[in-house]
Order: structure tokens, then sequence, then C-alpha cells
């Protein structure tokens, strides 16, 4: 199924409304909410041949122009028969971002998921073992948030020193 | 006729015994994390051949080291890790911090990469370079060699009298109060805070 018959049954399904399009270059993009972002996306997945999750991923859009939310998810869907492309992008928002997790549409998203919890805090609601996967455990920020200051808060410096002479 | 050692026989300290042995015989431990290990592996290969220096048993267990080599950034994560292999190296024992990463954090001015391992543990030997070329790291050992033959005692006593952490007491550039991020950055004070 291409992008415009994709793009005319979510319309059809969830209500012009709800299916937001945008474009740029050969990058097109479907805008829906949180709420309806897992309908959206096990529609593309059963109904309309989008089987495999290529690549699921976050931005926060703080001190960006003419942005309304903060944190952008994506989820880039390739259909394997064609090769077709499509984009579904969802917002989140302070405090407590949160999206429904994919996990039971796609295995793969497991740690895709669990790294974007890492970096930006975003929580999947759903996902079964959400904890960081790149950031030690006891870390507590997170570092890909643009409120965070690229040296950090000290935490590279938070170790025991140890002398020639005791060791 | 006075009795005097023969041709066969000198007489040396014990200290400078032990030193000469110790020199020539440094088993490294390759800590590689970056590029800097694919020089640390040319430095052990034929071309540039550390054994011309005595140093060319690297083994992987540092229960069998005497030289630690540190190749690479080393990340917070990493570091308890450094620290636990460094404690688990029998004495006596030197450390190189090889390139710029493992000596200053290099260009990763970031939240996560330690900003040289002398703040955590004791380092002998730093070699600059990003990565150094085994030339370089030859010159390492041969300094160090020379470091091992001068102030060596067969008791240790020179790693005993090193009781007080050398690395710089505070970053030359901390982070401040108001870390914030500007774009482009700052090159002419190699900051990228904004005052």
């Amino acid at each position: 199924m291409t992008y415009g018959e994709a793009v005319s049954r979510l319309k059809e399904r969830f209500g012009a409304d709800a299916i937001k399009t945008t474009e740029f270059r050969d990058n097109r993009r479907i805008h829906v909410g949180t709420d309806t972002v897992y309908a959206v996306l096990e529609c593309l997945k059963r109904d309309c041949g989008f089987d495999m999750l290529a690549e699921l991923s976050a931005a926060d859009y703080l001190h960006y122009p003419n942005a309304t939310d903060r944190y952008g998810i994506w989820y880039v869907l390739v259909n394997c028969n064609d090769g077709a492309r499509i984009v579904v992008k969802t917002f989140a928002n302070d405090p407590d971002p949160a999206v429904p997790s994919v996990y039971s549409l796609w295995r793969g998203a497991d740690w895709m998921e669990r790294e974007v919890y890492d970096m930006y805090g975003v929580v999947f609601e759903g996902h079964p073992d959400l904890r960081r996967i790149l950031m030690p455990d006891e870390f507590t920020a997170y570092p890909m948030r643009k409120d965070y200051p690229m040296r950090g808060r000290g935490e590279r410096h938070n170790f025991p020193i140890i002398t020639r002479a005791e060791s | 006729m006075a009795v005097g050692p023969s041709d066969s026989v000198i007489v040396t300290k014990l200290d400078l015994l032990a030193n000469w042995v110790r020199k020539n015989s440094l088993w490294p431990m390759p800590f590689a994390t970056a590029c800097c290990g694919i020089e640390l592996m040319a430095t052990g290969a034929s071309r540039h051949d550390i054994a011309r220096f005595g140093a060319e048993a690297m083994r992987f267990s540092p229960r069998q080291c005497d030289l630690m080599i540190v190749a690479g950034r080393v990340v917070m994560k990493m570091l308890p890790v450094l620290q636990r292999i460094w404690l688990q190296m029998p004495e006596p024992k030197w450390c190189i911090s090889m390139g710029a990463c493992a000596s200053s954090g290099g260009v990763f001015d970031t939240y996560a990469v330690v900003q040289g391992i002398d703040r955590f543990i004791p380092v002998d030997i730093y070699v600059p370079g990003c990565p150094p070329r085994p030339e370089q790291l030859l010159q390492s050992v041969i300094d160090l060699q020379a470091v091992i033959q001068r102030t060596g005692t067969i008791t240790g006593a020179e790693f005993r009298a090193r009781t007080r952490s050398e690395a710089p007491q505070t970053l030359a550039l901390d982070i401040t109060g108001a870390d914030r991020l500007v774009a482009p950055g700052n090159y002419q004070s190699a900051t990228r805070l904004q005052k």
C-alpha cells in the first residue's frame, strides 16, 4: 500500500482531523496525538502492510522556533513488500511525558524505547522492562534534554580517588 | 696477597639490580577503549615491535601485568572498572596514560567522559597525541624505563611516598552555575558556556 492510500485509509478510520500530514523533501510524515498513536501504528501494521519498525527516536524541541510541544517521538515504518516508508510523529509534554509502548506490535521497539527513555525521560506506558540502557542505573538526569548542561552536573567527577600509596 | 673481586663478579646495589630486571620486563595490560587501542596494537605488531624494549608480553589479565596502558577515552560508566583492574594488578606496577582522551578527556568535554584518568588513578607517563603514533608509545616505554631505573627501589618506597592525588585540582574550565549552551561556541576561550 502506498503512502497516499495509507493516509486515506487512516483518515477514513480516525477522521480527517486526527491525521495531519507534512512533507519535507521525500520525507512524508503523519502527525497524530499520543492518544491515537498506538491505534494508528496498529492500523498501519495490520491493514496497510507497514510491517517493519525501522526507527524509533525522539527530539527535544525546547527553544526550537515555532515549536508548540516539547518532545517529538517518531516512528519510521517500512513496508517490506514494496519498500514504502512512512513516518509517524507524536508529541509529549512536561511534566511526565508519556506515550504508549509499541512493544506489543514490534518486539524490536524494546531497546529503542529504553534508549528514548534513558536520554529524554519519555515514559513508554506498557513497556515490560523500562529501565536505563546506556547510562548507569544510578544516573538521575536525562542527558539529551536541551536544558541539561553539556558538561553534566558533576557526574563525571563523582568517584573515589585512588592515590599511588594506597593502591 | 690482596683478595678482591675477580673479573667475573660485579658489585652493585640491590635496588639497581631490581630496577634493571623490572624495567626490561614490563608486561603491559592493554586497557584499550578507543582508537588509541589500534595504535597500541600497531605498537605490538612486527613493524614497530615493542618486544625490542622487553614489553611484548601483553596479558589480558591484570593479575599477570605490571604496566597498565590506558588507551582511549574512559567514560563514567567505565571508570569503576578501570579502578578495579588497577587495584587487581600486583606490585610493582606503573600506568601509562596514552592519548589526549585518557590524559585530559580530549575533545570529549561532555557529561559522560572523565576529564583525565589521573583524577582517579595514579599515572606515571602521559603520551600526547590523538592518537599517538607507535613511536611515541615506544618513547613512553623508554622514558618509563628511565624512571624505573632512576627512582625504583626494591621495597617500593617511591610508591608509598605518593600519598596525594597528582591530578590538577580543579578543571581548567569548570562547570559554572549558569551553564547554558550557546552555538556555535566561543572558540577563543575554548568553552561553550555562556557568561
